[in-house]
Formats: C-alpha cells, structure tokens, sequence
C-alpha cells in the first residue's frame, strides 16, 4: 500500500524545481554573492540540516501545526455544523445570509490586532485567527454540499420513516461526505497560510516566526531553508489528504489531477 | 364472442361514456371496506390546481395501475398516498384513519432507482436501511437481507455497490428495500419506464409473483398501456389541468397472467384498444 502513494506522483513533476536549483546554485558559485539577503541552495540545504539537527525546524513546526490544526479543529467543526444546518434549513440561510456575506470578506491577516489586543501572544490568538478564516470556507461548501445532496435520497429517507438525527447520520452525511472532504482538503491549506501569517506578523512562535528571526538576524540561508520546510510540508499535506480522499471515496470523489 | 369492455362497463351508466371513478359502481374485484380512500381531494402546488376532485376507493389486495399523460396528477396521487403530500382539500385515508406522513407499512418504488439508492452502501447495506429504520434488531438483519437478496435474485451480489449493478438489478435491489419494510401497500412509480424491454417483462412477471404471494395493495403509476392491463386488476385513466379521474376500466384478466398467452386474450385486445382511444382522446 505504501508504495502505491510513490507510484501515483508524477516525478516528471520535479524537472523544474530541481532545475530552478541547479540553475540557482550555479549562479552562487560563478557569482559574486553577498550572504545577508540571499543565499545558494547548497547553503540553504546545509542550514535546514544544521536546524533538523539541533531540534528547533521540528520544534517550530509542532507549534505552527498545533496551532494550525487546532484552529481548524474548531472553525472547521463550527463551519461543519453550521454549513448543514443552512443547507438543510432555507430559513436559516435566509436569516444568516447577510451576516455571513458581510463577515467573510474579511482577510484573516486584518484580524490579527483584534485577537492580539484580545488574547495577547501564544496559542491561543492564533488558533482563534485560524479558526475564524477557516469556518467561512467550511461553512459555504458544506452548505453546497448538503444542498447538492440527490433530492431523492433525502424523500427515500422521508418515506423510510427516519428522524432528524437519523436522516443526518444516516443519509445527509453520508451522502455529503465526499464534497466536504474536499472542503476539508482545502481548509488544511487555508489553515497553514493563516498559522505562518500570524506569526509572521505578530506571535512569537512556530515557522513563521523562525522566518522573521532569520530575517532580522541576516540568516538568508536559514530563512530559505525555512520556507522550503513551509512548502515541502504543505505539499505533504495534501499528497497524504489526496491519496485518503481517493482510498475513502474513489469513483464518488470529484475527481481532480494526481498530484 | 366477447363483448368490448367498455361498454360491459358503460351499460349501466346511461350519462354518456365518461364517468367519474368515484360514482361508477364497485367493481366485483374490491372487497368490502377500503384500505386507501381518496375523498373529493384536491391539492393545489403554488396557487396551480394540480388535483382536482379526486374519489377514489382501493380495496386491500387489489393491484390499480393509474394512467393518462404527463402531468395529469398521477405521481401526485402517489405521493398523497405516501403521505409526501397534503391535500389542499378533501382526504385521503389509510385504512380508515387520514394519512398524516410516511409510514413504513407504506413503501415506494421510484423510478429513478439510480438515484434512491444509496451509492455508499452495497446491496446489503441498502437493503438494511429499510430494516433500521422499521427497527429491527442487528442479530436479525442479516438473516432477513439473505432471505430479501435471495428472493429478489441478487443472492450473489450482497457485496456489491449500486454503481457495480446493471439497471434491472438496482431495480431489483430497490424493490428489495421497499420488501424489507414488510409493507402492506407498493407504490410503483414507473418503476420499469427505463428498463429495457426484456428486463421489464422479467421483472414484471416477478412483482405479480411477488404481489401474489404476500397479498400486497399496489398503486402502480405507469405510461405504458399493456403493462397496465398485464398487471392491474383495474385500470384508472386520468387527464390533466386540473388532473382528475376520469375513466375506470376493470381487468377481468385470469392470474397468472403471462406474456406469451394473456396479450393475445380477447379481452387484453379488448382493453388495449379502448385505452389507446382513451390516451388519444385526452391528450
């Protein structure tokens, strides 16, 4: 089974990064290059070692994970749940409609002095953030998703006799999950963005912090070596959410290119 | 010599050919004491008059096949029946009491059976649906959906997915379900309209074997005039804006009734030709 996530990834894929890095290093060698705001790929590469080695690369990117997947434990639940109640209840997506369409245009990074003046630094402020930019887009695809469920199925579960709570767990959820995995795909992207922006801009801790220091200590190499670590993890990401959502769901899934 | 049977039916009525089904008198097949009753309905769907005045009587056991073009209100009779709708006015009643929603004695067929079925179980999770939602104990489903597959001919197949199952198995598969609700009443939405034709007689043959066997009431809502006569023991014709009843025809068929022999029966012949005047006229 391992081997069949290897199998699926079009390596021909990799010809332009690693060109882009052949091309790079050559033009450090044969250059004249000053080290405080760039750096050669081989130095970039030596840095991420240096910072596997002593622990902070992993230590920073339990704190931005934790923080991310913790934000969107919390929005994407409350997105979950309230995206199935307006795909179910036209009244309530009457209701909520106006609020929804006037709280969502708002860019998380916009919320940042809001929740720190709230929460000051840590945690906290940043699963909140994460949260917040991530219920939206919950919310708005699980209601898709639930008012694209086959009318049909919902009158067989009428017909069948079945309550609210089991027509929920037994046909609506069911019924939604492939579309809202793929919400859910798309929020553990908008989820590590958001973590990386906060501690960029304000809280210290996690990768985006170490991108900052890095900056500020004129360590190119190290705050590369970072950002490569922020993509490579990114892209792990959704390989991995991929790969399950094919295992899940295979022919039901909407379907999308390998990655 | 056989006479046609529209006018056996016609000779007491000395208004004219039209009657309405409520007023023609009982025809012999209905025993006593109706299990569905439609009293003067009418329903009415965003201000349009759908139904309109609508009698109706079926008795338990008996197999009505309801006629006429599109639109002319007969899935909505269907649905009335379901309890999936309430009449505007007038009532319509289940075994004397009124229908106020679904019920599981009351099971559905639709038509569209890629599309009741639930893609993410197999045949026997299907089938167990129907099963928990009647309440059966776990210990029980198991056997229950063996005895339903097996009856249905899908005794291979409990492990596959509706997408794995040709047309007439899905149709099959969904049968199965509305079976395993232990139901009193069938209501058959053109449940064969997208089968091909052999499939059709299959299964055709097999729901009068099946309805034969349980002593089932069904209301079988159909486009296809021969497959009326081939299974109802009454024949209602319907005509639309406002849809309403409008003609009855009674099928003194002998049961079982098969392909090969019963369409060449003079009074099949008899009944195919007055529906076809009928659909003609009212269209």
């Amino acid at each position: 089974m391992t081997g069949r996530i290897w199998w699926r990834i079009d390596w021909r894929g990799a010809a332009v990064p690693i060109g882009f890095l052949v091309i790079a290093q050559l033009a450090a060698l044969n250059g004249d290059l000053q080290s405080d705001n760039l750096a050669a790929p081989s130095d970039v590469a030596v840095a991420c070692w240096h910072a596997i080695i002593d622990g902070t690369l992993f230590r920073r990117t339990l704190e931005t994970l934790a923080s991310a997947l913790g934000g969107l434990a919390l929005g994407g639940s409350i997105g979950l749940f309230s995206g199935i109640l307006f795909g179910l209840f036209q009244t309530v997506d009457r209701l909520m409609n106006v609020t929804v369409e006037a709280v969502r245009p708002i860019p998380s990074a916009a919320v940042i002095p809001v929740f720190l003046l709230i929460f000051g630094f840590g945690f906290p402020m940043e699963v909140l953030i994460v949260a917040f930019s991530v219920t939206w887009t919950m919310l708005i695809l699980t209601r898709a998703a639930v008012a694209g469920i086959e009318t049909r199925l919902l009158e067989v579960s009428r017909a069948l006799g079945f309550g609210f709570g089991a027509r929920v767990y037994k046909i609506i959820l069911p019924a939604a999950l492939p579309r809202i995995f793929v919400a859910f795909r798309l929020t553990v992207a908008i989820a590590l963005i958001v973590a990386v922006t906060v501690e960029v801009a304000a809280n210290p801790q996690g990768l985006g912090y170490t991108i900052m220091l890095a900056e500020q200590t004129l360590r190119p190499d190290l705050m590369f070596a970072v950002l490569a670590w922020i993509g490579l993890i990114g892209w792990a990401l959704n390989a991995v959410l991929l790969w399950t959502q094919r295992r899940l769901f295979g022919m039901a899934a909407i379907d999308e290119p390998a990655p | 010599m056989t006479i046609p049977f529209r006018q056996q039916q016609m000779q007491p009525m000395p208004n004219g050919k039209r009657t309405q089904a409520g007023n023609a008198e009982p025809p012999r097949s209905v025993p006593a004491g109706a299990l569905i009753e439609f009293e003067r309905v009418s329903l009415s769907l965003a201000g349009r008059p759908i139904l309109q005045d609508v009698n109706l009587e079926i008795g338990k056991g008996e197999f009505v096949c309801v006629v006429g073009p599109s639109g002319c209100g007969k899935t909505t009779m269907l649905r009335l029946i379901a309890g999936l709708f309430t009449p505007t006015s007038g009532k319509v009643r289940y075994a004397g009491a009124p229908v106020t929603g679904p019920r599981p004695d009351i099971a559905i067929v639709f038509q569209d059976y890629g599309k009741a079925l639930l893609p993410w179980r197999n045949a026997a999770g299907n089938i167990s649906l129907a099963l928990e939602a009647i309440g059966v104990p776990k210990a029980e489903r198991q056997e229950r959906i063996c005895r339903l597959l097996q009856l249905i001919g899908l005794a291979d197949d409990a492990d596959k997915f509706p997408i794995q199952l040709s047309g007439g198995m899905q149709q099959r598969l969904q049968i199965a379900r509305c079976l395993a609700q232990d139901p009193v009443v069938l209501l058959m939405d053109e449940p064969f309209a997208a089968l091909d034709a052999l499939t059709r007689q299959e299964l055709q043959d097999e729901i009068q074997a099946i309805v034969a066997a349980r002593n089932s009431t069904v209301f079988f809502v159909t486009h296809d005039l021969e497959e009326a006569i081939y299974l109802g023991d009454r024949v209602f014709g319907m005509r639309p804006n406002p849809g309403r009843i409008v003609e009855a025809f009674e099928v003194r068929l002998p049961r079982p009734r098969d392909w090969l022999t019963t369409p060449e029966h003079p009074e099949f012949l008899g009944l195919r030709r007055a529906l076809f005047d009928f659909i003609k006229k009212v269209k």
